[in-house]
């Protein structure tokens, strides 16, 4: 090629560094060198070469045997009784061989290269970044050449309804998320309302057993869930509904509820209903102290004062819990006065 | 340096003198503390009684309980009243050595237990008849064979919040936690559903009937023989026990693995 008498005198060129406001100093900091080369065991005894060859075909080798041994394993340990055991044996033992191959491969490239391959040190000189002016020059008349024979910029109909295609080409996709989001319900609705309303028995969950209020002792807890809950199916949003109407029941000794701090016709004969949802981020608070009465989520440890409302004595939830109004009917089951009066669970958008 | 060292390669001591005479003091008194535990335990095993009656129940009570409870189960300052707790309160509390109790601390812990099986059975007797409570179950609540599955699903619902899904025990607030149920004893878990002992809810035959019991002992009984398919449990603790051990173990690792392929071969 013509222009390569000096192959470095572009690069050269374009090095050099503009002055700008930069001030001579008499004593600028010098270029370090390389350090001096410094040999290897393995450069100066050829028994420890030989012994470093001798590892690196060896782990070469123990990745062939660990990739038998996963072949191996596979028949002898086969998931013919379908036993959790079985499975964790499969697991384990291919597992262990693929590792150990892909390990030992690894091992044995990164020791040859370390301990057998030369390391000679060397500089190897930086490429200009900018091309030459010709290069340059021919790149934008390619474009020029590009635009000219496709008419991209004179047929400004075609240019123009592309970009309208691809353009609309994003909208299904953004249409899409509209799925995410509850059909036809307002979801701060949804968020709102439980499915408990007045005169819903109080049940035992899982199986939706009413609880008589003479059947709640003294330092009990029960796990509630509405009585018309247990007939719902799971297709028929089971879990959505219950992740929103789970109640703990407890009872605690009249004088434990301060009558200031307790709304008392919401209880019945110290009798309490909370909502098991955090008001933090919705876990469900179920730990139960029978003799502090404090309630404890165990995600983040906030607390809850069953004696005083459920109000929240340390961590990060944002209010107490919504409390469930109870009443007790002719049979003496225990029933919903009405749904909870304010939103369960954490803040959203339209409540903070 | 040399010459000292010199002679000392010729000298009567060999190097592993020293690793030696560690090893054969450690095997000396490992030896003579396990022939006295074995003395200790085989001296244990000849105090047993046999058929306590209530009066020795109510001696052994008033000499080690009543201090903190009463000489009539009435209570006092240091320690609540046990008017109706029942003898299965003090098959608990006695035969798991959290009575008598240690210090008065927000937990009581589990201790070696203080007392034989006759004299915990006279004791229970004793606060039984004087105010009755709670009684130890029928065999079959205990047995193990009930339907496990049920078991684990009611175990989730009220139990796992606070002594893990795997029963594995967890923390409560200031110092309290609910202890693991990897030892417990089907008749400690019964009693301790019956009685509600410290900070746990009571959970009643009106709240969980027997046979909800005898299911959730069985659960928990096949979960203490089950073996675990997964391999190392870690504690069953979930994500911090995992996360912590990836993050030493794994990560550790790969800083290894990372400064050997960065350092100069010598």
């Amino acid at each position: 090629m013509a222009h390569e008498e000096d192959p470095l005198e572009h690069e050269r060129a374009s090095w050099k560094p503009s002055a700008g406001l930069a001030v001579a100093v008499p004593d600028p900091v010098r270029t370090p060198e390389l350090p001096q080369h410094r040999e290897r065991i393995t450069d100066k005894d050829p028994v420890a070469m030989k012994n470093a060859v001798r590892t690196v075909y060896t782990l070469f080798y123990l990745s062939v045997a660990a990739s038998i041994w996963a072949v191996a394993a596979y028949m002898l340990f086969p998931i013919e009784d379908g036993s959790l055991v079985s499975i964790r044996d499969n697991n384990l033992f291919i597992g262990l061989g693929i590792a150990l191959a892909l390990l030992a491969i690894g091992l044995g490239a990164i020791h040859w290269s370390k301990a057998v391959m030369s390391d000679k040190e060397f500089i190897e000189p930086r490429h200009a970044t900018r091309g030459r002016d010709s290069t340059r020059a021919a790149a934008v008349k390619a474009f020029e050449d590009a635009n000219e024979e496709s008419g991209f910029g004179r047929r400004t109909m075609i240019r123009n309804s592309l970009i309208a295609a691809v353009a609309a080409s994003i909208l299904p996709g953004l249409t899409l998320f509209r799925g995410l989001a509850p059909q036809d319900e307002d979801p701060v609705e949804l968020l709102s309302h439980t499915m408990w309303k007045e005169g819903t028995r109080l049940a035992r969950d899982p199986e939706g057993t009413p609880i008589r209020a003479a059947e709640v002792t003294l330092g009990s807890a029960f796990h509630v869930i509405p009585e018309d809950l247990a007939e719902i199916g799971h297709e028929e949003g089971y879990l959505e509904e219950k992740a929103k109407a789970i109640v703990l029941l407890m009872r605690l000794m009249p004088e434990d509820l301060p009558a200031d701090q307790n709304k008392l016709e919401w209880t019945y004969d110290g009798i309490v209903a909370y909502s098991k949802v955090c008001t933090h981020v919705g876990c469900p608070v179920a730990l139960y102290e029978q003799q502090t009465h404090h309630l404890l989520c165990p995600c983040h440890q906030s607390q809850f004062d069953v004696s005083r409302s459920a109000a929240v004595i340390f961590g990060p939830a944002a209010r107490a819990l919504p409390q469930l109004p109870i009443a007790v009917d002719d049979e003496g089951y225990l029933i919903a006065q009405s749904d909870f009066t304010e939103p369960v669970g954490p803040s959203f958008w339209e409540r903070h | 340096m040399a010459r000292a060292t010199k002679p000392r390669a010729h000298g009567r001591r060999s190097p592993w003198a020293a690793a030696a005479l560690i090893g054969i003091g450690l095997l000396l008194t490992g030896g003579a503390y396990a022939g006295a535990s074995a003395a200790m335990a085989a001296t244990g095993e000849t105090q047993v009684n046999s058929a306590l009656t209530v009066e020795d129940g109510k001696k052994l009570f008033q000499a080690n309980c009543a201090t903190c409870h009463g000489l009539d189960l009435q209570g006092t300052g240091s320690g609540p009243s046990l008017y109706g707790v029942g003898e299965l309160a003090v098959e608990f509390q006695v035969a798991t050595g959290r009575m008598p109790l240690q210090a008065q601390a927000p937990q009581a812990p589990q201790k070696p237990v203080q007392f034989t099986e006759d004299q915990i059975r006279a004791m229970a007797a004793y606060v039984q008849e004087t105010s009755p409570g709670p009684t130890y179950p029928s065999d079959e609540v205990l047995d193990g064979e009930g339907d496990v599955a049920r078991g684990a699903e009611l175990f989730r619902i009220n139990c796992a919040m606070c002594h893990n899904v795997a029963g594995a025990g967890g923390a409560l607030t200031e110092g309290k936690y609910a202890p693991a149920l990897d030892q417990t004893s089907a008749l400690h878990m019964y009693s301790a559903m019956v009685t509600g002992p410290q900070n746990m809810p009571v959970f009643s035959d009106m709240n969980l009937t027997t046979e909800d019991k005898r299911d959730i002992i069985s659960s928990l009984l096949f979960q203490q023989e089950a073996v675990s398919p997964g391999g190392f449990t870690l504690g069953s603790l979930g994500p911090v026990s995992e996360g912590l051990f990836i993050w030493i173990f794994g990560i550790g690792t790969l800083i290894a693995i990372t400064v050997w392929i960065t350092a100069k071969s010598n």
